[in-house]
């Protein structure tokens, strides 16, 4: 009784002081001015006024001919929506023109980002082999698509994403530690380890948090740009999700609703092959994502993600005229999942050794920006052998430090179910430690935070 | 003869008490089955109306700490609720369909041409983008007010409120959550609805710990309630009894005021049996409640819910406590229905 005393009190302070300004949490709105910003379609086109003495088609639903003779359309699979790229498989710059040209520090921090990650992945999955963690899911061969992508975005734009975007939140510079903290889940995890590894989040940096069931991220993402339009902050939403994902029905709602209310948002779909153990020829029959975007009125563009300079430039340009243009933009990355899905999986089951040797070996994105950054004489065997020892010796040193951390409080398996705490939850927590203190030889609590 | 009796089976569906009525029934030639009436029955064939009611709405008595008051039924007083919170709240925006021209139910006329077409917009035909959208939107630090047609179709978006919204503060470690998003829907019975235009599916939210779940019984609940939701920094689920949009009238504030979520209401103390409903039904009860007291000479406590989850466990056990008996009434089917949750607590 007294707890809800207490909530109706605050929510008749709420009224008290207006509604806005308390229950904001972003913090952005209290400070942020409404101007009414022209909402009007800016890139799709409009239909054609109604006027019924041509004989043209009035119909309210398309815009389109008469034709007179029965021809199906054909769907164009076999020569599909060509790839983008800037570099070929040995680093070259095919174009100049589309060279980004980036700085070396820049190029040496994506080289770096992409293979810390490269070095954590192998470490995290080694360590769920031995029993350390429970679950873990790495990201070979897909560095390109993380690194590309997020170094072109602007740090305060939202990343919503599915589960194998961990190069995103390193390259904007989450620590190890952190990592660690939530595979570990001890009591350093932000997310208070409740969930299962690599559901990573940060609301520092922008990162909403993972969650496990696929493609549930398409429409909140469309959601949360309508709201970052409404405030008129220059920010933009990207949205990652893979191409089984894709087939899930929340993600037809996400193009759908990005498209029809004028979203700033990027939807990157890692084209990497594989859902799990479905290969893309069981998982649609059509050209890919990319050939979907237009169905929907929305700008589309096939990339080679294994390039990460084609992965920057599409982003980079895609950011820049969905947020001036109030539209979405789809970009299909093109790349391959080196890895098996994830700890659970043995991919030899399904698919050749041969085949994943291949892109591990010959179209890489790590080996492709070495290419790159030799070619340049930026990078050379000492500086190679220098930064694996150097990226080695943070992830151990991390890993070390998670593995001897304690486990959150068993208290915070009843927090934040609600905002409040609830009566009944309150009587749950009580239970379970009664239950604690009369069996406590069973329970170990000296493995959990105090 | 025949028409007349086929003309009364077809009444008797909306009717006060068909059960009751029913002392014989025969075959015709054509296998439909017809009701034979005895001259002992209640029902007047001439003055029978096609929507008559099952119930009488009792409405509550006019407010006077809230401020000045002004008739309106239970969409208005939904329109009223809006309307306060798009004045006062400007990131708050409205979305479903048909919302723009006002809603199949009026609840939002008016309300797009008074605060803009970004504020108040249809979405496409597709629940599961809705509530996802909705989820978003408040991620993004909008309040969103999410309306679902009916909701007999908030089913495909079961998981993004079950698996997202309701987890998405937990799940995070209260980095994020989407505590601005309300749900509106449509719900309970309206005579002619049948499967899908009559669902009342609390029971399967209330399964689901990190949402609320609310359930108004008249105009001046509806609003208070509404604001709650509305305020309240969960997901909340409010289901509008649309039989009630039009049928339930009384003095509603003009200005916004807030109901408390999670407080059951005891509308009339009794002695000798607690009764508990929401929504509709509480109408049905206080019915009942003066039948029993007036033929069973049985004095029932009749309580209101209003909130299903989380519930007001306290109220309803006092009153039990002091009566010694319970009675809950509710749409939903029986088993499983939100009765046995309640029924299971207070035993």
């Amino acid at each position: 009784m007294i707890l809800k005393m207490a909530a109706v009190r605050r929510m008749m302070k709420l009224y008290g002081l207006g509604f806005h300004a308390i229950r904001q949490q972003t913090s952005l709105r209290a400070s942020r001015v409404h101007q009414q910003r022209a909402f009007h379609v800016n890139g799709a086109q409009r239909q054609q006024p109604f006027d019924s003495s041509v004989e043209k088609p009035q119909f309210p639903g398309a815009s389109a001919e008469f034709v007179d003779q029965l021809e199906f359309i054909k769907p164009n699979v076999i020569s599909g929506i060509p790839i983008y790229r800037v570099m070929d498989r040995q680093g070259q710059i095919i174009r100049p023109t589309e060279d980004p040209q980036l700085s070396k520090d820049t190029v040496l921090n994506f080289y770096q980002k992409m293979t810390l990650l490269n070095t954590m992945d192998r470490i995290l999955y080694e360590s769920q082999r031995q029993g350390r963690i429970s679950f873990y899911m790495t990201n070979y061969g897909e560095e390109g698509t993380h690194i590309g992508s997020a170094a072109a975005l602007n740090p305060n734009d939202l990343v919503f994403g599915q589960y194998r975007e961990a190069g995103v939140l390193m390259f904007r510079g989450f620590p190890l530690d952190l990592f660690m903290a939530q595979c570990y889940a001890n009591a350093d995890d932000l997310g208070k380890g409740r969930q299962m590894p690599v559901h990573y989040g940060s609301r520092d940096l922008n990162f909403v948090t993972i969650s496990s069931p696929l493609a549930t991220q398409l429409p909140q993402a469309a959601g949360a740009a309508y709201a970052l339009k409404r405030e008129n902050s220059n920010r933009a939403v990207i949205c990652y999700f893979g191409e089984g994902a894709a087939s899930e029905g929340d993600a037809h709602a996400g193009f759908n609703f990005a498209a029809t209310l004028e979203c700033p948002l990027i939807f990157f779909c890692r084209n990497n092959g594989y859902a799990i153990s479905t290969p893309t020829n069981e998982q649609y029959r059509g050209d890919g994502i990319a050939a979907r975007g237009p169905g929907y009125g929305m700008m589309s563009i096939r990339v080679d993600g294994n390039d990460v300079f084609a992965v920057y430039n599409a982003t980079k340009e895609a950011r820049r005229r969905a947020v001036a243009e109030n539209q979405p933009f789809l970009i299909e990355a093109m790349t391959y999942r080196i890895g098996h899905h994830s700890t659970s999986d043995d991919s030899s089951a399904y698919r050749s050794v041969d085949e994943v040797n291949y892109w591990d070996k010959q179209d890489h994105p790590i080996s492709r920006l070495r290419h790159y950054m030799t070619a340049h004489g930026w990078w050379g065997e000492d500086e190679e052998r220098a930064w694996r020892k150097q990226s080695r010796k943070l992830v151990m040193e991390a890993f070390e430090r998670a593995e001897r951390r304690l486990k959150p409080h068993p208290d915070l398996m009843f927090t934040d179910v609600y905002e409040e705490m609830n009566p009944g939850l309150q009587k749950q927590k009580e239970s379970m430690w009664r239950h604690i203190q009369q069996y406590k030889e069973h329970y170990p609590l000296d493995l959990y935070d105090k | 003869m025949a028409a007349a009796a086929a003309r009364l089976l077809l009444r008797s569906v909306s009717s006060k008490d068909p059960v009751t009525n029913i002392h014989a029934s025969l075959h015709n030639s054509f296998g439909v089955t017809l009701l034979k009436l005895f001259p002992s029955c209640t029902f007047k064939p001439k003055t029978q109306k096609r929507h008559a009611a099952h119930f009488t709405f009792h409405p509550d008595p006019v407010p006077t700490k809230y401020g000045s008051t002004m008739k309106m039924n239970l969409f208005q007083s939904v329109t009223s609720a809006l309307d306060n919170t798009l004045s006062s709240d400007p990131t708050a925006v409205i979305f479903g369909e048909d919302v723009a021209f006002g809603g199949v139910f009026r609840c939002t006329v008016g309300l797009r041409d008074k605060y803009g077409k970004d504020r108040v917009f249809n979405t496409p035909l597709c629940e599961q983008g809705i509530v996802g959208f909705g989820i978003g939107a408040a991620v993004g630090g909008a309040t969103a007010i999410a309306e679902i047609q009916f909701a007999d179709y908030i089913f495909p978006a079961f998981d993004q409120i079950v698996n997202e919204a309701a987890k998405y503060r937990y799940r995070s470690g209260n980095l994020y959550d989407c505590g601005n998003l309300t749900i509106r829907a449509p719900w309970g019975c309206v005579g002619h609805g049948s499967l899908y235009h009559s669902q009342s599916p609390e029971a399967f939210f209330a399964h689901c710990p990190g949402i609320k779940v609310v359930v108004p019984r008249g105009p001046i609940q509806a609003k208070g309630l509404l604001l709650s939701c509305i305020a309240d920094r969960n997901p909340c689920i409010f289901f509008e009894p649309k039989i009630l949009y039009r049928a339930a009238v009384e003095q509603v504030p003009t200005e916004p005021y807030l109901i408390p979520l999670s407080q059951a209401e005891v509308l009339q103390e009794g002695s000798d049996l607690t009764v508990v409903a929401w929504g509709t039904q509480v109408h049905v009860m206080r019915e009942v409640a003066a039948m029993a007291q007036e033929k069973l000479g049985v004095s029932c406590e009749v309580i209101d819910l209003q909130t299903i989850l989380p519930w007001d466990i306290e109220t309803v056990c006092k009153s039990v406590v002091k009566t010694g008996r319970l009675l809950i009434s509710h749409e939903a089917p029986v088993t499983g229905g939100f009765a046995a949750e309640i029924s299971s607590t207070v035993q």
